[in-house]
C-alpha cells in the first residue's frame, strides 16, 4: 500500500458544484481554527476539512466533520470570505448521501421524513401545544401567520415557552392567526446534510403559506428566521419574517406593551447564534428585556457578534457531547460567576441545551428562560 | 460634400478578437452610407496599424477616422496623432471601444459581436458630424507644490529644487518628516531612521529654492495644467518665528501637558511644543486646542520666560495664493485605528500595542527612553507579534500593507537584541520582497525568534490554565502543524493595517483626484504611471497612493518630481480643444451656468449680457451644455446633433 497522500480532484469539484463554491477562496491562515468554540474544550480543525477537501485527501470526511455546529462565528472573522458553513453541510450531504450518517441523525431524518418533525412527534398532534388557548387559525385576515417551531410543538420544555410567548403576544395586541399543515422549517436538516429532506419540507411549507396569502410571518426560533429570510426566498418563499423578539421590540418602542409586574431577579442574555452572527438581531432582545421593570440585566465577556454558541445548532443538539464539552456548560459556569440567577436567550435549541447544562451541573437555583417567559412575569393578566 | 469615412477594426490579439468577430464588424460597417473603407487588423495602435490608418486616409480620401478598439484614455492621443500625421485634423478621428465596453465584459461571441457592430455603428454616426478643431498652447508657470512633507515629499522637492525649480511645501504638522520621524531603526539595514531622514529635513527647510509652510493646508486648488492656483492657509502659531530663537525655554516652563500626537499618546507634550527634538522647523508653537490661556483667558508663563518677546497673541490665520505648474500629493498615510480590530483585544488589555506605539518605545527620545516595557514599568519575558491585522482581510482591509512583514522581523530583532524575551511572530505569509529583506528574514530565523504559520485568530485574558493567568493569551492555529495553539505573553504587538489618510476623499476632490477601491489615491497607470493622476499636472509621490515602505516611497516620490520637471522644463502645454462654447443670439444672460462650472471657466460679459467661456479652464466636462435652459451653449466634439446621432444609430441596428 502506497503511504502517500493522492490526492482526488474530484472531492473538490463536487463540492463546489454542490453548494461549497467558496472552497478554493481558502489561503490556510487557520483563523477559523482559532476562532472556533471547540478548541476550548477540544480539539477541532476547520482549516484542516477545508485543506483536505480542496485538494481531496482522506480525512476530510472523518467524524470531526460533524462537531460543527454552525455557529457562523469562523464565517464572520474569515479573511477571505469563505461560506464554512455551507461548506461543511455540503461535505456532510455528499458523505450522508454514501449512507454513513451518525447513528442519532439517522433517527432525526427519520422522524423529519415520516413526520414532518425531528421530534418523532404525530404530526396529527402538532397543535397539542397550545392545551386549551384559544389562537385563532390563520385565514388571510389577521396581519400575521404564526409559524409554530417542532420544537415548541413537541418538546414539554419549550411548549411552554410557546405558550408565553402567545401569551404575551397577545397582551401587546399583535394580531395573529396560527399556521397549520407545515412542517419543519428544514434549517437543522439541512446544515445536517439533509439537502434533498429540505428541499421537500421548504416546498411543503412555501406551498401552505403561499396558498394561506401569507405576506408576514412571526416565527419563534432564530433557525425558521434564518432559513425564511436567507433561504426561502430562492424557493418562492418571500414574507416579512420577523423573530419573536423583534416583534415584542417594535410593540415596546411603540408604548403598545404594558409590563407593570416587577419582575426580580439579575438575568444574563446568551444571543443565540442563528438570531445574532447569522441574522444580525441584537438590539431587540435587550431593548426588551431593558424594558421589563426590576429586571437587572448582565452581559457575558463574550457577547454579540462576539457570542460563544450553546451548541445545539446544526443537528448537534441530536448529538452526545461529554458534560465537560458542552458549550452550554461553560456559558453556564460563567452566568454563575458574574453573579446571574437566570440565563435568558430567544431560541428553543438554546433552551434545550442550557436546561440539559443546568441538569448535569445540578445548578437547580439556576432559571433557564425564553424572552417572552420573562416578559410574561412582567405583563399583567 | 458628403463626409468620407475609414473604419479600423482591431484585433487587440485575442482581447477583442477571441470573442468578437471582427472581420463581421468590418464587412457590417461597409455596408453602412459614407463608410468608404474598412479593414480589420491584430494590433492597430502598432507601427503598422497606425501605417495603415495614414495610407488608407491618403489613398482613399478618407476625413473621418473610426478605429474600434479599446478605451479612448488608452489609445485616443495615438490615433488623432497618426491622423494629424496624414495631414488630417486630429479632432476628426472618433474611437469606438469593444473591448472594456465589450469583449472584455462578455461570453457569448455572437452576442458580442452584434454589440460591437452597434457600437461601431454609433461611432460613425458620430463621426460624420465631427467637426476640426484647433488646440492651443499655454505656458506653465515654473514653479511647483508639495503637499506633504513626509520622505516621499521631502525627496521630491529636493530633486525638483536641485534641478532650479521653485518649491513650494505645504506641511499641515508643526514639523515635516512625517511617519519617517516616528520610526526608530529602518529595516533591513537597522540604520536610524532619524539619522538618516534629519539630514534631508534641513537641507529642504534651507534650500533656497523651497518656501516650506508648516503648520498649512492647501484649501483650494483652481486653474488646469501649468496655471494652478492654490490658496493655501497658514494657522496661527501665536510664536514669530523671525523674532524666536528656538531656546526651547518656553517648552521647559509652560504647564499645560496634553496628549502627544507623535509619541501615539504614550506621553504627554507642552501646548507650546515642538513635534519632536528633531523637529524642522524647530520654532515651538502654540497648540490653541489646549493652551491655557486661550481655554481659561490667562496663564501666560512662557510669555514671561521668553528672553527675545516671541509671542504673539493676537497672531490670526494667514492665507497665502501661489500660482504654480504643477502639483504633487505626498500626503502619505494613516493605520487602522486599533480599537477597531477587537478580537485582538487592543483598548482592553493595555499590553497589546500597535506597531508604531512599539517604534516609539524602542526610541531613545521615546516615552520610556528606548526601554521595551509593559505599562506596569516591567520587562516583558515573552512577545507575540501579529502579523496581517486588519490587511489581507475582506472585514477591513482587502490588500497587503506590503510593510508590516519587515517591520514585524525588525520588531523582532530589536526586542532580542534589548530584552531576554521569547519573541512570538503569528503570520500568514512572510512577504520579504525588497533587496536584501529575505537576507533579513533568514537571520532572523537564526536568532532563535518563534515563527507560526497561521493567523492570531484573538488575544484574551481568560485563563485556560495556571500558566496563563495574569497574562494575554493569544489563539492561532499552526496550520503547518495542524495543531490550535495557545500562547500566553505579557505583550502584543499588532502590524495593523497601513490605511489612507481619513481625509482622502476630500483631499481627492480639491485636487481633481479620484479614489482605487482600496481608498489610496488613483494613479494613471497601475504599471507605466503610477506617480501621474488622471489630471494634467497633478503627480503623486509616497505611500498616499498605496503602502509603500522607505526605498519605494522614496523612488516614487524622485519619479514624480521628474515627471513634473518635465512639464516645467518644457515650459508650454495643449489645451484641450473640445471646450463648451457660447452661441450669443441664444445666451438669455441668466448665469444658471456660471453657478455650476466645477472649473470657474465661465465668465459674463456685462454690456453684451452674455456668458463667456475661458477655454483654458474649461475641461468640456458639458455640466454647463446640459444646464443651459435656453440651448446656448455648444460642446464641442460632443455637440446635440453628434450625441442624438449616435443615439439614432443605435435603434437603427
Amino acid at each position: 500500500m502506497s503511504t502517500y497522500a493522492v490526492p482526488m480532484l474530484e472531492v473538490p469539484d463536487l463540492i463546489k458544484e454542490s453548494g461549497g463554491d467558496t472552497l478554493d477562496l481558502c489561503y490556510q491562515c487557520g483563523t477559523c481554527s482559532g476562532t472556533c468554540p471547540w478548541n476550548v474544550v477540544r480539539d477541532f480543525r476547520v482549516r484542516n476539512i477545508i485543506t483536505r477537501a480542496q485538494v481531496g485527501l482522506e480525512g476530510y470526511e472523518g467524524e470531526d466533520l460533524w462537531l460543527c455546529a454552525t455557529c457562523n462565528a469562523c464565517v464572520d472573522r474569515c479573511p477571505r470570505g469563505v461560506e464554512i458553513v455551507d461548506l461543511v453541510r455540503t461535505i456532510r450531504m455528499i458523505i450522508g448521501e454514501s449512507g454513513s450518517l451518525p447513528k442519532t441523525l439517522r433517527a432525526v431524518m427519520g422522524s423529519v421524513q415520516s413526520n414532518g418533525n425531528p421530534w418523532s412527534g404525530d404530526p396529527a398532534a402538532r397543535t397539542a401545544w397550545l392545551k386549551d388557548a384559544p389562537v385563532p387559525r390563520f385565514d388571510g385576515s389577521q396581519d400575521a401567520a404564526y409559524f409554530t417551531c417542532c420544537s415548541q410543538a413537541y418538546d414539554a420544555r419549550n411548549a411552554r415557552v410557546g405558550r408565553a410567548t402567545l401569551a404575551v403576544l397577545k397582551a401587546a395586541g399583535v394580531d395573529l392567526g396560527l399556521l397549520e399543515g407545515e412542517k419543519c422549517c428544514g434549517d437543522a436538516v439541512r446544515k445536517a446534510g439533509g439537502e434533498s429532506l429540505f428541499q421537500g419540507l421548504a416546498a411543503t411549507n412555501v406551498g401552505v403559506m403561499n396558498g394561506l396569502g401569507v405576506k408576514k410571518v412571526v416565527v419563534p426560533s432564530p433557525h425558521c428566521l434564518s432559513t425564511f429570510s436567507k433561504e426561502y426566498p430562492a424557493l418562492g418563499g418571500r414574507w416579512d419574517v420577523q423573530h419573536v423578539v423583534q416583534v415584542l421590540a417594535d410593540r415596546v418602542k411603540a408604548g403598545k406593551l404594558a409590563m407593570t409586574k416587577q419582575v426580580a431577579g439579575t438575568a444574563i442574555y446568551h444571543d443565540p447564534c442563528y438570531l445574532g452572527r447569522h441574522t444580525g438581531v441584537y438590539d431587540a432582545p435587550r431593548e426588551v428585556l431593558g424594558a421589563v421593570p426590576g429586571l437587572k440585566l448582565l452581559e457575558f465577556a463574550r457577547n454579540r457578534e462576539d457570542a460563544v454558541c450553546c451548541g445545539g445548532g446544526g443537528g448537534r443538539l441530536w448529538m452526545e457531547t461529554p458534560v465537560e464539552e458542552r458549550f452550554a456548560v461553560g456559558r453556564l459556569r460563567e452566568a454563575v460567576a458574574r453573579g446571574a440567577d437566570t440565563v435568558v436567550t430567544a431560541c428553543p435549541y438554546c433552551i434545550s441545551m442550557f436546561e440539559d447544562a443546568k441538569t448535569a451541573l445540578g445548578m437547580d437555583s439556576m432559571r433557564i428562560a425564553d424572552v417572552t417567559e420573562i416578559v410574561a412575569d412582567a405583563v399583567e393578566g | 460634400m458628403e463626409p468620407r469615412v475609414g473604419v479600423f477594426v482591431c484585433h487587440c490579439g485575442t482581447n477583442i478578437a477571441g470573442v468578437v468577430d471582427v472581420a463581421r464588424v468590418a464587412e457590417a460597417a461597409r455596408t453602412w452610407a459614407n463608410v468608404v473603407h474598412a479593414e480589420d487588423y491584430k494590433f492597430m495602435c502598432s507601427d503598422p496599424g497606425q501605417a495603415m490608418v495614414k495610407q488608407a486616409i491618403l489613398r482613399h480620401k478618407i476625413d473621418r477616422v473610426v478605429v474600434a478598439a479599446c478605451s479612448p484614455r488608452m489609445h485616443e492621443a495615438t490615433f488623432r496623432k497618426a491622423c494629424a500625421e496624414a495631414g488630417l485634423n486630429p479632432y476628426l478621428f472618433e474611437m469606438a471601444n469593444i473591448r472594456e465596453h465589450c469583449s472584455w465584459v462578455h461570453e457569448d461571441k455572437q452576442a458580442a459581436t452584434l454589440k460591437a457592430i452597434d457600437i461601431v455603428r454609433m461611432a460613425v454616426a458620430k463621426a460624420r458630424l465631427l467637426e476640426p478643431l484647433e488646440t492651443r498652447s499655454v505656458k506653465v508657470e515654473p514653479k511647483a507644490l508639495v503637499v506633504g512633507g513626509g520622505v516621499a515629499g521631502i525627496q521630491a522637492a529636493l530633486n525638483l529644487a536641485n534641478a532650479g525649480i521653485k518649491v513650494v511645501m505645504v506641511e499641515r504638522q508643526q514639523s515635516i518628516g512625517g511617519r519617517m520621524a516616528q520610526l526608530d531603526k529602518t529595516f533591513p539595514t537597522l540604520d536610524c531612521s532619524a539619522c538618516i531622514l534629519t539630514p534631508k529635513m534641513v537641507q529642504v527647510a534651507q534650500h533656497p529654492n523651497v518656501t516650506l509652510y508648516t503648520c498649512a493646508e492647501v484649501e483650494e486648488v483652481s486653474g488646469y495644467v501649468g496655471n494652478f492656483d492654490v490658496t493655501i492657509r497658514r494657522k496661527a502659531t501665536y510664536v514669530d518665528p523671525d523674532v524666536c530663537t528656538a531656546c526651547g525655554i518656553c517648552l521647559e516652563k509652560c504647564p499645560k501637558k496634553t496628549t502627544s500626537e507623535f509619541e501615539e499618546g504614550l506621553t504627554t507634550r507642552k501646548a507650546v511644543y515642538r513635534l519632536f527634538p528633531q523637529a524642522v522647523p524647530g520654532k515651538p508653537v502654540v497648540d490653541r486646542e489646549s493652551c491655557t490661556y486661550f481655554v481659561n483667558g490667562k496663564c501666560k508663563v512662557c510669555e514671561r520666560f521668553c528672553e527675545p518677546k516671541a509671542f504673539r497673541w493676537d497672531d490670526t490665520d494667514k492665507v497665502v495664493h501661489e500660482r504654480v505648474g504643477a502639483i504633487l500629493v505626498a500626503t502619505g498615510y494613516d493605520l487602522y485605528d486599533a480599537s477597531a480590530l477587537g478580537q485582538w483585544g487592543y483598548g482592553r488589555f493595555p499590553d497589546v500595542i500597535t506597531g508604531i506605539e512599539f517604534e516609539r518605545l524602542n526610541n531613545a527620545t521615546g516615552p520610556t527612553g528606548g526601554r521595551i516595557l509593559k505599562k506596569d514599568g516591567t520587562e516583558p519575558k515573552s512577545v507575540a507579534i501579529l502579523h496581517c491585522v486588519g490587511s489581507r482581510d475582506r472585514n477591513y482591509k482587502e490588500y497587503c500593507s506590503r510593510v508590516c512583514c519587515m517591520y514585524s522581523l525588525k520588531f523582532a530583532h530589536l526586542l532580542r537584541e534589548k530584552t531576554a524575551a521569547t519573541v512570538w511572530n503569528f503570520y500568514i505569509d512572510m512577504r520579504c520582497f525588497g533587496k536584501g529583506y529575505e537576507e533579513f528574514y533568514n537571520r532572523l530565523l537564526h536568532e532563535g525568534v518563534k515563527f507560526v504559520r497561521g493567523k492570531a485568530a484573538y488575544v484574551t485574558d481568560q485563563p485556560a490554565n495556571d500558566d496563563e493567568k495574569g497574562r494575554l493569551v493569544v489563539s492561532a492555529e499552526a496550520t503547518t502543524l495542524g495543531e490550535v495553539l495557545r500562547v500566553p505573553v505579557d505583550m502584543v504587538i499588532l502590524a495593523s493595517a497601513v490605511t489612507p489618510q481619513p481625509d482622502a476623499p476630500a483631499v481627492a476632490r480639491r485636487f481633481g483626484m479620484s479614489l482605487s477601491p482600496d481608498g489610496f489615491f488613483m494613479e494613471k497607470h497601475p504599471k507605466l504611471e503610477p506617480f501621474s493622476t488622471a489630471t494634467d499636472g497633478v503627480y503623486l509621490a509616497g505611500a498616499c497612493q498605496g503602502p509603500k515602505d522607505i526605498p519605494d516611497a522614496v523612488a516614487h516620490g524622485a519619479a514624480a518630481a521628474s515627471t513634473a520637471m518635465a512639464l516645467i522644463s518644457r515650459g508650454e502645454v495643449e489645451v484641450e480643444a473640445a471646450t463648451a462654447q457660447v452661441t450669443e443670439g441664444a445666451c438669455s444672460g441668466c448665469k444658471v451656468c456660471q453657478d455650476i462650472c466645477p472649473y470657474a471657466a465661465i465668465g459674463f460679459d456685462g454690456p453684451k449680457k452674455v456668458a463667456t467661456i475661458n477655454p483654458s479652464l474649461c475641461k468640456g466636462c458639458g455640466t454647463c451644455v446640459a444646464t443651459c435652459p435656453s440651448s446656448a451653449i455648444v460642446g464641442r466634439h460632443f455637440t446635440d446633433q453628434q450625441v442624438l446621432a449616435q443615439i439614432s444609430a443605435l435603434f437603427a441596428g
